[in-house]
C-alpha cells in the first residue's frame, strides 16, 4: 500500500507541475522513472511512449496507466491515473466556480478577446508542427489536404460531418492501402 | 440526463482522439457546438485556461465543460468519460496484447489516421479564424473582419518567430497567452 501511495504521489506531482500537456510530461516521466528511480529501463520507457502515442486518449493518462499497471497491476494503474488527474480536476473545478464572474470585469473580457486569437494561433501552430513531422508521401498529403479542404468548405456550408466517422474512414483507408500493397507484393 | 450526455460525449472523445491534447480539440468543438453547450468564444476561453493551468489539456477541458454544464458531478462524469477509454485500452494492451506494437494491421490503420488528425487540427484553426477574426458564419454571410484580432495574430506570429531566432527555443504558450491578453486590453479597451 505504501508503494502504491508513493506512485500516486509521484503522478500527483507530475500532474501538478507539467504545463503544456503530453510531450512536456514525457520528459518529466523519464526523469522520475528511468533516471532517478530505475523503475523502468530506457527500452521499456520507449515502448511505453510508443504505445501511449499510438492509442487514443491523453498521453499522460496512457502513460500513467501503463506505468502503474507495470509496477503494481490494476491498483497501481488506478492510483497512478488518479494521481495524474487529481491536480487538474481540482484546479479547474475551482476556477470554473468564479470564471464567469471574473469575465464580467471589462478588462478581463478584453484580455480574453485577445486570448481567443492566441488560441487560434496555438492550435494552428500545433497543427503545423504535426504536419512537419508527417512523412511526405502520396497518401499522407492526399488525406491531409482532403480532410482540411472538405471540413472547411462543408462547415461553412453548414453541412455536418462527423469527425469520428472521418477518423475511422481514414484509418480503414490506411489499412486498405497496406493490404493492397501486400497482395501486390505477393503477386510480383 | 445531462450527466449521461456529458459522460457519453467525453467517452466518445476519449476513445477516438489519437495523438492526445490538440487532437482532441476538433472533437470537443464538434460536440460542444452541436449540443449548444458553449459558443465558439466560450470554448476558446476554456482552451486558453486549460492550456495555462498544469495537467493534461484533455482532462482540464473535460473538467471545465463538465463543471459548466453540471457542476461538480458534471465535472466528474466528463473527466471519467475522457479518461476511461485510455485506461481500459492500455490495461488490455499491457496484459493481453503484449506484442501490440508489432501488429501490422494496426500500424497501417494508424498510418491512415495520422494525416487525418493533422487535417482536423488545421481545419479547426482555420474555421475558428474565419468565424472569430473574419466574422463570417456561413458561405452566404457577409464578412465583418475584426481588425484588432488580425493585428494580434500578426503580433503573435512576429513574437514567436523573433523568440525562436534569438533564444533558439520555442516560445511557451503561456507567454503567448499573456502577450495576447495585454494586446487585447490595449486594442479592445482602446487605451
Amino acid at each position: 500500500m505504501k508503494k502504491k501511495l508513493e506512485l500516486f504521489l509521484i503522478f500527483f506531482k507530475i500532474g501538478l507541475f507539467t504545463f503544456g500537456g503530453g510531450y512536456a510530461m514525457v520528459a518529466l516521466l523519464e526523469a522520475e522513472f528511468v533516471s532517478k528511480r530505475n523503475w523502468l529501463t530506457r527500452e521499456e520507457f520507449l515502448d511505453m511512449v510508443a504505445i501511449a502515442e499510438s492509442t487514443p486518449g491523453p498521453i499522460a493518462i496512457n502513460a500513467a496507466t501503463y506505468i502503474g499497471n507495470k509496477m503494481y497491476g490494476f491498483l497501481g494503474a488506478l492510483f497512478a491515473t488518479l494521481g495524474v488527474c487529481l491536480p487538474s480536476f481540482s484546479i479547474i473545478y475551482i476556477i470554473s466556480l468564479f470564471f464567469d464572474r471574473f469575465l464580467e470585469n471589462d478588462y478581463v473580457s478584453y484580455a480574453f478577446k485577445g486570448i481567443q486569437v492566441c488560441v487560434i494561433y496555438l492550435i494552428f501552430s500545433a497543427g503545423i508542427k504535426l504536419l512537419k513531422g508527417l512523412t511526405k508521401n502520396v497518401m499522407n498529403i492526399t488525406v491531409f489536404l482532403a480532410v482540411t479542404v472538405l471540413l472547411v468548405i462543408l462547415s461553412l456550408a453548414s453541412v455536418r460531418v462527423s469527425t469520428i466517422v472521418l477518423i475511422l474512414i481514414c484509418g480503414f483507408l490506411g489499412l486498405m492501402v497496406y493490404l493492397i500493397k501486400k497482395s501486390l507484393k505477393k503477386e510480383a | 440526463m445531462i450527466y449521461l450526455k456529458l459522460f457519453l460525449a467525453f467517452l466518445e472523445i476519449g476513445a477516438v482522439s489519437f495523438g492526445g491534447g490538440y487532437a482532441m480539440i476538433p472533437l470537443i468543438r464538434e460536440k460542444v457546438l452541436l449540443n449548444g453547450w458553449l459558443s465558439e468564444a466560450e470554448l476558446m476561453n476554456m482552451i486558453a485556461v486549460s492550456e495555462s493551468t498544469p495537467g493534461p489539456i484533455a482532462v482540464n477541458i473535460a473538467t471545465f465543460i463538465g463543471a459548466g454544464q453540471g457542476g461538480l458531478v458534471g465535472a466528474f462524469v466528463a473527466t471519467l468519460g475522457v479518461v476511461l477509454p485510455s485506461f481500459v485500452i492500455i490495461l488490455v494492451i499491457a496484459n493481453l496484447v503484449k506484442n501490440f506494437l508489432k501488429v501490422k494491421g494496426f500500424s497501417a490503420f494508424l498510418s491512415g489516421i495520422r494525416p487525418c488528425i493533422v487535417g482536423l487540427i488545421i481545419s479547426t484553426a482555420i474555421l475558428m479564424f474565419i468565424n472569430n477574426a473574419l466574422g463570417l458564419e456561413g458561405l452566404k454571410g457577409t464578412i465583418s473582419p475584426d481588425i484588432s484580432a488580425i493585428i494580434i495574430l500578426v503580433i503573435l506570429l512576429i513574437a514567436s518567430k523573433a523568440y525562436k531566432l534569438i533564444i533558439k527555443k520555442d516560445i511557451s504558450p503561456i507567454l503567448l497567452i499573456v502577450l495576447s491578453a495585454v494586446c487585447g486590453i490595449i486594442l479592445y479597451g482602446r487605451i
